[in-house]
């Protein structure tokens, strides 16, 4: 593999501990959570990981259930990688890096079973909610990955449930105070390598000089509920006992930016 | 029946909904722009002068202004609002290109194009009007030559009264004939460059509230002017 100016760089300053901003390797930049960003999303966040900006929003809606899960309700998480927010982005059908990045988070969060599904049934095998979280960079400097998957489990914390009618139609002007039925709050934090050191928290530069990268999507209690290895090299089995340990702690550095919302 | 009273409680019928906005809110855009009125809430990001690919595209005699308006999924009231592109998007973005080029000077920019997108987290009507006031910042902040900033804002009829800046209630108001008309102006000239309607409305009409609009595109300007100024507090040296 050929080594770019920048790749030389970076690992120069890793040989010294640092990173090309300063930080130390296991350092994160300053993160914000803000919450109800847009009032028509049923719930909504805003997260701030240095310059790196993602909206998060939650849409409730009535629909009918899969008929293999006549008593579950569905939750779907996308995320839109706008050519608002980066020059490498591009417009048109959706490229395959924004397809992973919303799977992995997909991942953390429905197949971890972050919301009871159960709790969204209205009328076994006629109607169920609906949760869909849309997840929208606003500017990407790096680490969209973890970004991300704080934006979406903070937008889900804000939501609410609209108004049902007797009638049964939704009235989306009235907010009920019921929140979703959640069950598991993961946070999804991504290591990567670069030659033989991990760090979290990339900014673009570093992500472009990185080996292999592990996202780790972890609870309050350590337990791992998602993983998802990119990149070209490999991991042997001792970096991922390292790359486990690094994002179970910063989870929990994560975790506590969720303010009050959080358990 | 009369419409007496603004159902958002506005004191008047040309008075516009709160607005704020921002220049150089995304940092990797050569030029970006933050624009909120009412609930109503747009960031553009401008790309550019680039090379424009396809090259089949490209314009030898001077540059491109290409422009992209999209809604975010949970942006509107209801239902959620799928990605990927549609016809009511398309057009949008059609005609904010429209709006904004009169005032572009790309002439230095042969075979190049500059980039707009426009995207919305939160829509109370007049999306598109607030888009483009939000490319017409972003596009000064990247430093584009323009002979004036675009102002936008909708007018129109509401039972029997012309209004400036309808919000969702509003183009929704059941016990008289409405009429939604965005708008956007060259500022300097008075020369319309956006020009819409749905609904009906008198000739009559139409012409108080083209004439009602314009004073609002002012208080607009000013909004637009002092985002730019606040971005770059020493440039402030051309006429007041």
């Amino acid at each position: 593999m050929m080594m770019s100016e920048s790749r030389k760089h970076i690992t120069e300053y890793l040989k010294k501990g640092l990173r090309l901003d300063g930080r130390k390797l296991d350092e994160f930049r300053e993160v914000s959570v803000e919450y109800g960003v847009s009032k028509n999303a049923e719930g909504s966040a805003r997260v701030k990981i240095g310059g790196t900006e993602v909206i998060a929003g939650v849409k409730l809606n009535i629909g009918t259930p899969y008929s293999d899960r006549p008593d579950e309700g569905t939750l779907m998480v996308g995320v839109e990688l706008y050519p608002l927010a980066s020059p490498e982005f591009e417009a048109g059908p959706p490229s395959i890096d924004s397809i992973e990045l919303a799977r992995v988070v997909d991942r953390g969060i429905r197949e971890a079973g972050a919301i009871d599904n159960k709790a969204l049934c209205i009328e076994k095998g006629e109607k169920i909610w609906i949760v869909s979280v849309d997840i929208c960079p606003i500017n990407d400097e790096g680490n969209l990955f973890d970004a991300a998957g704080l934006a979406a489990i903070a937008a889900i914390m804000d939501a609410k449930f609209p108004k049902v009618e007797k009638d049964g139609t939704v009235n989306y002007k009235e907010r009920t105070k019921t929140p979703l039925p959640i069950k598991k709050r993961p946070i999804p934090i991504t290591v990567w390598r670069i030659g033989n050191d991990l760090i979290v928290d990339p900014i673009n530069e570093e992500e472009k000089s990185t080996d292999a990268r592990l996202t780790i999507a972890s609870l309050s209690d350590g337990v791992i509920c998602a993983l998802q290895k990119g990149g070209d090299a490999t991991l042997t089995v001792e970096d991922v006992d390292k790359m486990t340990d690094l994002a179970i702690a910063k989870a929990k550095d994560l975790r506590s930016k969720l303010g009050g919302k959080s358990k | 029946m009369s419409y007496t009273k603004r159902v958002d409680g506005r004191k008047s019928f040309t008075e516009l909904r709160p607005i704020t906005a921002k220049a150089g809110v995304i940092a990797r855009a050569d030029g970006s722009a933050y624009f909120k009125i009412g609930n109503t809430a747009a960031y553009a990001a401008v790309y550019g002068p680039r090379e424009l690919h396809p090259r089949n595209k490209q314009i030898p005699t001077r540059g491109l202004l290409r422009c992209d308006y999209v809604m975010m999924p949970f942006s509107g009231m209801g239902d959620r609002v799928r990605p990927g592109p549609n016809r009511r998007a398309k057009e949008i973005s059609m005609v904010t290109q429209k709006a904004l080029d009169p005032v572009l000077d790309l002439q230095d920019y042969p075979n190049a194009v500059v980039d707009v997108f426009i995207c919305l987290p939160e829509t109370d009507a007049g999306s598109r009007c607030a888009g483009i006031c939000a490319a017409s910042i972003a596009l000064a902040d990247a430093g584009v030559p323009m002979k004036d900033l675009i102002c936008a804002v909708s007018t129109g009829q509401v039972g029997d009264k012309v209004v400036v800046d309808l919000d969702y209630a509003e183009e929704a108001y059941s016990d008289g004939p409405v009429s939604d008309i965005p708008v956007a102006m060259i500022p300097s000239t008075g020369e319309l460059t956006l020009l819409q309607m749905d609904g009906e409305i008198s000739k009559k009409d139409l012409m108080e509230a083209l004439k009602l609009v314009k004073e609002s595109m002012n208080e607009i300007y000013e909004v637009q002017k002092n985002a730019l100024k606040d971005k770059y507090p020493a440039g402030g040296d051309d006429d007041e």
